[in-house]
């Protein structure tokens, strides 16, 4: 059957295509046999462009650099210019210009949704000894909304509350309070400090350093200088402590290590403290209100999902 | 004729009734206009032509009466009072509607309201309380954010990056005077400011102690430099590598060969002490940089 399928390959008609034959079997084997060729042709190629590098020595082309997501990610209108004025100006004026200008010092307030389980309560506790001057609540069936008011007169400046669903946690809410936005995001991939491996000791209560990686557009802006208001403005440098919030490809990576610099070259890092992953599902200006806020921004699946090479953050 | 007795044979009993439902040790009924919600010969609405029941739409009480004069006209058949909001009002209505009615259909109406009066209520309570929003979750979306995040974990490099990111924030002296490293060459340009700072500084960190003496501080700095070939980052590599042609062309061999000897000293040393993995392969590295321009004469004497 396989030699008579090659010699009647010669007779399909042209722009045949390997999906049309019903047999299965017989579709399987064509379907290898094609894959085969094009592995062929490709190696082909590959070599046959190694020996013309190496023909002309040194002056071949340089090598052509290599297409990743980064790279072919669509330009977003929004992307920051560091220089730019207007942003600037907005930053001076926005909700955070009191924290950036010195005038208050952060403080949060953890809590979580009703009923914890024992994976999201010591989440929380771990992420309090990450956070300097945040304290752990329990919510005992609290309305937020009348949270809120309780904790602005408290003196807080950030609410988180974090979501659970089948014992695991699944979701923040990040409320800077006065009257300031309100994130929602998706927290997945959450590691406790007894499951990392090669883990440090505690953190201790010098105020971390704060790293914020690629946080490029107009609204990655703003979800970074609402992660780097959660922290004291003046890090203390003899804890060694590092809390870095990176962003790739709409994903945020928590990370909270130790550094230690072996010279000036070299740093080595170990990781302490929690770690987890963040997707921004919706900023809201205004504190938590999800009847009659205004959003700023909304995860639409359907609209923003349809691409793979643009990203929002 | 109404006869009742003879409906409640055939549906009660014998024959089918639509409205019953039953179970092992209970028959119930499933007429709206029950009173009981059980399938008995006082309760079934079909077997009584008198009869009254509560039911109630949208938070509103309503009484309900049959009687056997209107049996013949089913359009007519029930007759609808509203009840008042008020409580004790409201069952005060129903004993004046069913005033001389039988004990158990009176008595029946009223605890039926009860009910729904207090469940009315719970309804309000509730709806003031917050509601869990169930949101669904779609697998394959969830399964393609999964996927994306573990790619673009990989993709982030996030050891890399902090390092990278904490050596940018101590060359550019966001530390200040912690850390006394003495900065040579990542800019050509800035070499003349740091050698300046350099002569100045007296301290090198813990496990640079073995290299260091006041005098020959420019060879430890060489060291440190050469070390860094070992380095992760492609991009130092490519700086040091080009830095390090550059130093070479710049100072001669002689110097270097003076710190080989020191190195070779420096190595013997650091063996001596508890091995530390970082500080023993740059000694290593070092040490292969070196046979490699002593070996070069060596070479050249064997041909000759």
């Amino acid at each position: 059957a396989k030699a008579d399928s090659v010699e009647e390959e010669a007779a399909f008609p042209p722009n045949f295509s390997v999906s049309e034959i019903k047999n299965k079997q017989r579709r399987h084997f064509m379907f290898m046999k094609l894959k085969q060729e094009k592995r062929k042709r490709k190696l082909e190629l590959k070599k046959k462009r190694k020996k013309e590098r190496e023909a002309l020595g040194d002056k071949a082309p340089p090598k052509e650099v290599p297409k990743t997501i980064e790279n072919q990610r669509i330009y977003d209108e929004t992307t920051v210019n560091p220089e730019d004025e207007e942003v600037a100006f907005d930053e001076g004026t926005d909700e955070f210009s009191s924290y950036f200008n010195r005038l208050t010092n952060p403080k949060v307030l953890i809590t979580t949704s009703d009923r914890p389980r024992g994976r999201t309560v010591r989440f929380c506790e771990q992420l309090s000894t990450a956070v300097p001057d945040s304290h752990v609540y329990y919510r005992r069936g609290l309305a937020l909304k009348r949270v809120i008011p309780q904790c602005i007169s408290r003196g807080f400046t950030f609410l988180i509350v974090i979501n659970e669903d089948r014992k695991v946690p699944n979701g923040m809410v990040l409320c800077h309070l006065p009257n300031g936005p309100t994130a929602h995001f998706k927290v997945s991939s959450v590691r406790l400090r007894k499951e990392m491996k090669r883990r440090g000791k505690d953190p201790t209560e010098h105020s971390p350093e704060v790293i914020l990686n690629n946080f490029t557009t107009r609204l990655g802006h703003s979800i970074g200088r609402m992660f780097a208001a959660l922290f004291p403005h003046d890090p203390q440098f003899i804890g060694r402590q590092v809390a870095t919030f990176h962003n790739q490809r709409d994903f945020i990576f928590f990370r909270f290590h130790r550094y230690i610099f072996k010279n000036e070259k070299k740093v080595g890092i170990q990781e302490l403290g929690p770690r987890f992953t963040l997707k921004l599902r919706s900023l809201q200006k205004g504190t938590f209100d999800s009847k009659y806020g205004e959003y700023e921004w909304v995860h639409k699946r359907h609209e923003m999902d349809s691409s793979r090479r643009k990203f929002h953050l | 004729m109404q006869h009742d007795d003879v409906i409640w044979d055939i549906i009660g009993n014998k024959q089918f009734c639509s409205y019953k439902v039953k179970t092992k040790t209970q028959n119930f009924c499933r007429n709206e206009y029950n009173i009981t919600g059980l399938c008995n010969r006082m309760s079934c609405p079909l077997a009584n032509s008198q009869y009254a029941t509560i039911r109630e739409e949208k938070g509103q009480c309503f009484l309900y009466m049959k009687v056997i004069e209107r049996a013949a006209f089913p359009a007519r058949m029930w007759e609808k009072v509203k009840l008042s909001k008020n409580y004790e009002r409201a069952l005060e209505q129903i004993d004046e509607n069913l005033i001389y009615w039988p004990r158990f259909i009176r008595h029946k109406c009223k605890q039926r309201f009860t009910k729904i009066t207090q469940y009315l209520i719970r309804i309000r309570k509730l709806t003031l309380k917050r509601q869990r929003k169930l949101v669904p979750l779609s697998r394959k979306v969830e399964k393609r954010e999964k996927r994306r995040e573990e790619k673009a974990l990989i993709a982030a490099q996030l050891d890399n990056a902090i390092e990278k990111e904490l050596l940018e924030r101590l060359k550019q002296g966001t530390y200040g005077d912690i850390y006394n490293f003495p900065i040579h060459a990542f800019d050509k340009a800035l070499e003349k400011q740091d050698e300046g700072s350099e002569s100045e500084e007296d301290e090198v960190e813990d496990e640079e102690e073995d290299d260091e003496d006041v005098g020959h501080k420019e060879f430890v700095a060489e060291n440190e430099i050469e070390e860094s070939d070992l380095s992760d980052f492609e991009d130092m590599n490519n700086l040091k590598g080009s830095s390090e042609e550059e130093e070479d062309d710049d100072e001669g061999e002689t110097s270097e060969n003076e710190e080989s000897e020191e190195e070779t000293e420096a190595k013997g040393k650091s063996k001596g002490k508890t091995p530390l993995k970082g500080p023993v392969r740059k000694k290593r590295a070092y040490v292969e940089i070196e046979y490699e321009q002593e070996t070069e004469p060596a070479q050249k004497s064997k041909a000759t």
